[in-house]
């Protein structure tokens, strides 16, 4: 049905040539995106029909048929057209929305995660099993693929909003109060996900990935997520630990394994195995590293960590080898 | 208290001159008189010139300077509107800073809402009502020109906000925490300039209602009335229950920005999502304050345009009515994403679906009435065609978005920008260009351009397409609002090119509009003088222009009196009908009763001066510098605004006549009163209705109070002090005893007691201050500190609004003492005493549930 309608709408057609489709609700790749894109579809075609049919009678009375024609037609249309036309089709459209909500509300099982919208980045918490250690982690969520995760939404000061279109619907993020939402990908892939209530300067560079993984793959990336920090490979790494210590960067973040246990910003045990960095703004690369060091304001206006101008080429290019061996 | 005989009325006058028989009418008139009586009413109406032009209150000068000030608003808004889209134009754009754009988002939705969109409402109906109801000018002119001056004091100080770059960034829905959080005044320019926007915005409503309800021409009974009429009631009726939610709000969030009461902070008890009930509780009904007066200028232009008389009339007033009310039921559509349960959510997506029904019964009537006329199509038919086909649209994404798993996926996307815009635009914009271009004549007496306006049509109408129909995709697509920049890995390049082009194709447009509608018409002639041969009263109104609007206020039989009572304009030219002349020279138009439209009273309305505009300086004053924290200058700024305001009543309301000018011959014989006091009068019913919103936001308030109590489990906090029983019972006490002094002082003055009446009047104030300082002391003496958490701070907010509400009563209290002794009030002439009791009688209940929600629920619970 969705390929039908996209025939018939050449907008859509034009539009999605160019998408990508990593943040579209339109592609979805989760049980409950699913059902709303296709929710939206069948919404579309009605909308078309009646626009057109009301429309279509404006012009034909205004334009093609100006003549008078009897009262009685149009007090007729007035109750046919305004309220029991409506009634039926409004009551089984309820029906028929309404009647998706608890399938969309279920509960997921398994690894819970816990995510915090802080400004303007994300606190991950994965929880093995319930009481279990948190497994800290920040603006990258994992998940495994055919089966119903649990997550548990809250924020620290400001309010959020929870998205990620390809796996599911939207739930907003409360400094002071739970909300939850699970999602149950279908396609292993990487999706992207975004604010998306306005939460102040840098709402736009609140972005995150969700990637999607196999199971058992997804397993194994846990266990190696819950492993402390690796250890410098390189001369110019462990330099670059020195730096990260010595300027103080421990104070806001952790790298569990190293004396950094800040708790303010995102934690940089894996930083490295990330495929994004800054809330999604940047790539993952050592080039981003050292222009994000140097530049974190301008990238993203606002943001709490000041730019570290005052560091050699020679010591960033150390810091940036450091943490992108975080893997 | 509505006496049955006021909403129905009884004969003024038992000589059985009313109702005039046909005989009476087709007496001719003596043509000295129809000229004396011409030269007689020029000068009474005429307006001032030069800068005393300034000075001009009458409904014409007031409405066309409303309109042009909103439509300026709207300009600005517009060009905010188009740098956002210049911005969004390509990916990682920095054309805009992040906060700038924050700020030009944040005005440009404030500013369409507050500055343009309500106050456009209340402009085109300033215009348009004393002539769609044959009245002279509407009941309480320096009202209408103190709310203006009110509006453009406050727009400019809010829009101007934007050129020193420190105006609001949270958003027009201003969330706490972020808002209350923000640095910088902007929020507190936002809270302070629109709320005092909003205070001109409902001075301006009661004007209305009470003018559609009590200035409509003999005869015009409520169901003969032009629908515009009934969309103003129910419009005035929303704005009065829909905005004193926002304002309790807005008073709420000020406490905690300037004094750190935690209203919305979690930490300290408080919950944002007071602010959000309480701010979609205003923000719901806005929209269809926003889309029912444009429905009715729909429904003027439709009949005219079939030349038949509506279809359906009694449908469409039980569907404005129905979609008023319905519409207070569906706020909690804007919070489908926060978590609320299911049933909620299933609850208010009905209810959103509802309203789809009432609105589709308007646009189906307009629909039959096309069917049963022979249409000719003109260019306000052509705008009205353009909103259908764009309200449409915007409608049935509403029954998308209405649905809220839909609504999951389209929360704060760009969907919902295009289905909004789809939703004003057609339902706002479009229908309101028809009423312009249909309602040019009426306004000028000149026309505007055919041929630029249907350019400036497919201008509009293409435009807005290009710019709105492809942002569906781009928020489905997964773009959220209010972002300000975005990557260009995710396909919605194009689509934000292709929108921003078509945003300056709507701006050519407007450009091109503006220019017709300000261009000097010189030497262009006078339009006809019923140009649409349309059927409504406003159309009588002579060319060229004169201002006292009807030569003579017509008897009304039917809804459409132009085409359906014989030779109306003729005898209302002539003077045939009621007051068709001013021997004292003094501003007249008739009140009649609610229902029935008997003729009761012939009200002297007021007329040029400057106390309105200093009223409104000194009231902006009052608003403005607490903005900088500058309160002194605020609380003197605040006593000035009194002071204006009670030299303008002493001076100008409530006159007591001369002893042989007590009864004003108003034509066909009929002798009505030129005084008139309580249910008769148009101020009691202006203190009623405002009074009306008054409670409502105090029950706003309430709401609060138990909002937390039901939301939050450490509301009241364990071991906290309450507020001292004893003493509030006594000020609950006095405060009684104060309204039983006042409403004694109005029966016993009325019996001529006038020594008793006195002596009341002198207890009744002294028992509301002591009252009001005992309430005071029963929360300032307890030790409760308003900072320390939620359930204290929101009981010193109700003592504050309840002893702010009593201070108010005693100044009035005062009034009318100093009137019994200066002889303004007498037991004949008391309207001033009826209205203040009528106060009081609000001022005593807000007095008892506030006594007993700070004093026994606590307490008892």
């Amino acid at each position: 049905m969705r390929g039908r309608a996209l025939r018939f709408s050449p907008v859509a057609l034009l539009l999605l040539a160019g998408c990508t489709g990593t943040q579209s609700a339109l592609d979805p790749a989760g049980k409950d995106a699913s059902v709303l894109a296709d929710l939206f579809w069948v919404l579309l075609i009605g909308a078309t029909v009646l626009w057109l049919a009301v429309n279509g009678l404006f012009f034909y009375v205004t334009r093609i048929e100006p003549r008078s024609l009897s009262r009685r037609l149009a007090e007729t249309l007035v109750i046919g057209g305004g309220i029991v036309f409506p009634f039926f089709l409004l009551s089984g459209l309820l029906a028929y929305a309404l009647s998706i909500m608890p399938d969309q509300r279920l509960e997921g099982t398994g690894v819970q995660i816990r995510v915090t919208g802080e400004q303007w980045w994300w606190r991950v918490e994965y929880i093995p099993e319930p009481g279990a250690e948190p497994i800290v982690a920040a603006n990258e969520i994992r998940l495994p693929v055919d089966h119903r995760t649990e997550i548990k939404l809250g924020a620290d000061k400001f309010i959020h909003s929870f998205w990620i279109p390809a796996l599911a619907g939207k739930m907003d993020m409360f400094p002071g109060r739970e909300t939850r939402l699970a999602v149950e990908p279908t396609k292993v892939g990487v999706y992207r996900g975004q604010c998306a209530e306005f939460c102040g300067e840098a709402h736009a560079l609140m972005a995150f990935q969700a990637v999607v993984m196999e199971q058992d793959e997804f397993a194994a990336w846990l266990e190696k997520e819950r492993q402390d920090a690796v250890m410098p490979a390189s001369d110019l790494a462990r330099q670059g630990e020195a730096i990260f210590l010595e300027e103080g960067c421990g104070a806001c973040h952790t790298v569990r394994g190293t004396e950094a246990r800040g708790p303010a910003g995102p934690d940089l045990t894996h930083v490295g195995s990330r495929l994004s960095l800054g809330a999604a703004v940047l790539p993952s690369d050592r080039e981003a590293f050292a222009d994000w060091v140097r530049h974190t304001k301008r990238i993203k206006p606002g943001v709490k960590m000041p730019p570290y101008v005052h560091l050699s080429d020679e010591k960033l290019s150390a810091l940036s080898a450091y943490l992108e061996g975080l893997k | 208290m509505i006496m049955a005989s006021t909403l129905t009325g009884a004969a003024p006058d038992s000589n059985n001159v009313y109702p005039p028989t046909e005989e009476m009418l087709a007496k001719p008139v003596d043509e000295a008189a129809t000229r004396r009586g011409a030269e007689e009413l020029r000068e009474t109406w005429k307006t001032p010139k030069g800068f005393r032009y300034l000075t001009a209150v009458n409904n014409s000068e007031v409405g066309k300077w409303y309109a042009l000030s909103a439509f300026f608003f709207m300009m600005c808004a517009g060009v905010l509107g188009l740098l956002i889209r210049l911005q969004l134009a390509v990916p990682g754009n920095d054309f805009l800073s992040a906060d700038r754009f924050n700020q030009f988002f944040t005005m440009h939705g404030s500013a369409m809402m507050f500055l343009f969109a309500v106050p456009m409402f209340e402009a085109i109906s300033i215009l348009l009502l004393p002539g769609l109801l044959g009245a002279r000018d509407m009941p309480f002119p320096r009202l209408s020109a103190y709310g203006f001056w009110c509006f453009i004091i406050g727009g400019v100080f809010v829009m101007g906000s934007i050129l020193f770059g420190v105006a609001p960034n949270s958003g027009w829905f201003m969330y706490p925490p972020l808002a209350t959080e923000a640095e910088g005044i902007g929020s507190d320019i936002w809270l302070l300039g629109l709320s005092f926007i909003e205070v001109a915005s409902i001075a301006a409503a009661v004007e209305l209602i009470v003018g559609v309800l009590k200035c409509r021409p003999p005869g015009m009974r409520i169901n003969l009335m032009p629908l515009y009429g009934w969309y103003v009631l129910v419009v005035g009726g929303m704005i009065l229950f829909a905005f004193p939610p926002l304002i309790a709000g807005d008073f709420l969030f000020e406490l905690q920005r300037s004094f750190d009461w935690p209203f919305f902070d979690p930490e300290r008890g408080g919950d944002p999502m007071l602010w959000q009930h309480l701010f979609w509780i205003f923000g719901h009904p806005e929209v269809y304050i926003i889309f029912l007066p444009s429905i009715a200028i729909a429904a003027m232009v439709v009949p005219t345009a079939a030349q038949r008389p509506i279809v359906g009339y009694s449908w469409i007033v039980l569907s404005a009515v129905g979609t008023g009310f319905l519409s207070f039921g569906l706020w909690v559509h804007h919070m489908f994403t926060t978590g609320l349960p299911s049933m909620s959510l299933g609850f208010f997506s009905a209810a959103s679906e509802a309203v789809v029904i009432p609105t589709g019964i308007q646009l189906f009537a307009f629909v039959a009435t096309l069917m049963v006329g022979r249409v000719k199509m003109s260019l306000p038919m052509l705008f009205i065609a353009g909103a259908l086909a764009i309200f449409t649209a915007g409608g049935l994404t509403g029954v998308m978005v209405a649905l809220a798993p839909f609504d999951w996926q389209a929360h704060d996307t760009y969907f919902v920008v295009a289905h909004l815009h789809y939703t004003l635009f057609g339902g706002m914009v479009f229908p309101l260009m028809a009423g312009v271009y249909y309602f040019y004549p009426f306004f000028t007496k000149k026309t505007l351009s055919v041929r630029t306006g249907r350019i400036v049509f497919w201008l509009m109408f293409v435009g807005f397409n290009v710019t709105f129909m492809p942002m569906h995709f781009t928020g489905l697509m997964g773009m959220p609002r209010r972002v300000y920049t975005y990557p260009s890995v995710m396909g919605w390049d194009l689509l934000n090119l292709i929108s921003t082009i078509g945003a300056f194709i709507v701006a050519a447009g407007f450009v091109l509009f503006a220019i017709d509608l300000l261009r000097p018409r010189g030497k262009q002639p006078l339009a006809a003088r019923n140009p649409w041969k349309a059927g409504t009263l406003e159309w009588s109104h002579n060319v060229p222009e004169e201002n006292w609007g009807s030569r003579s206020v017509p008897y009304i039989t039917s809804r459409y009196p132009l085409w359906e009572q014989e030779n109306i304009v003729e005898r209302m030219d002539k003077g045939r009908y009621y007051l068709p002349d001013a021997p004292d020279l003094k501003r007249e138009t008739l009140v009649t009763t609610v229902l029935d439209a008997r003729p009761i009273q012939c009200l002297r309305v007021t007329g040029p001066t400057w106390i309105t505009i200093l009223a409104a300086v000194f009231t902006g004053g009052a608003f403005i510098f607490p903005t900088f924290h500058w309160y002194p200058p605020a609380i003197v700024s605040g006593g000035a605004a009194i002071a204006c305001i009670i030299y303008w009543l002493w001076t100008a309301t409530s006159q007591i006549p001369a002893k042989d000018k007590e009864m004003r011959d108003v034509g066909l014989s009929l002798k009505l009163p030129v005084y008139a006091s309580g249910p008769d009068s148009v101020g009691w019913w202006g203190v009623w209705i405002t009074m009306l919103g008054d409670a409502t936001a105090f029950a706003s308030l309430v709401f609060g109070y138990f909002f937390y109590w039901t939301a939050k489990p450490d509301f009241p906090p364990a071991g906290t002090e309450h507020a001292l029983a004893g003493p509030l019972t006594l000020g609950v006490a006095a405060l009684i005893a104060s309204w039983a002094s006042i409403y004694g002082a109005r029966v016993v003055n009325r019996k001529g007691k006038v020594a008793t009446a006195r002596t009341l009047l002198i207890a009744a104030p002294v028992l509301a201050i002591l009252g009001s300082g005992l309430f005071y002391f029963s929360v300032a003496g307890s030790g409760l500190d308003p900072t320390s958490h939620v359930y204290p701070a929101i009981i010193w907010a109700v003592m504050i609004w309840t002893i702010v509400h009593t201070g108010g009563g005693v100044i009035m209290q005062c009034y009318c003492l100093a009137g019994s002794l200066f002889g303004k009030v007498t037991p004949e002439h008391d309207s001033d005493l009826w209205n203040v009791t009528l106060y009081w009688h609000f001022v005593c209940l807000t007095v008892v549930v506030a006594g007993l929600t700070i004093g026994l629920m606590p307490r008892v619970m």
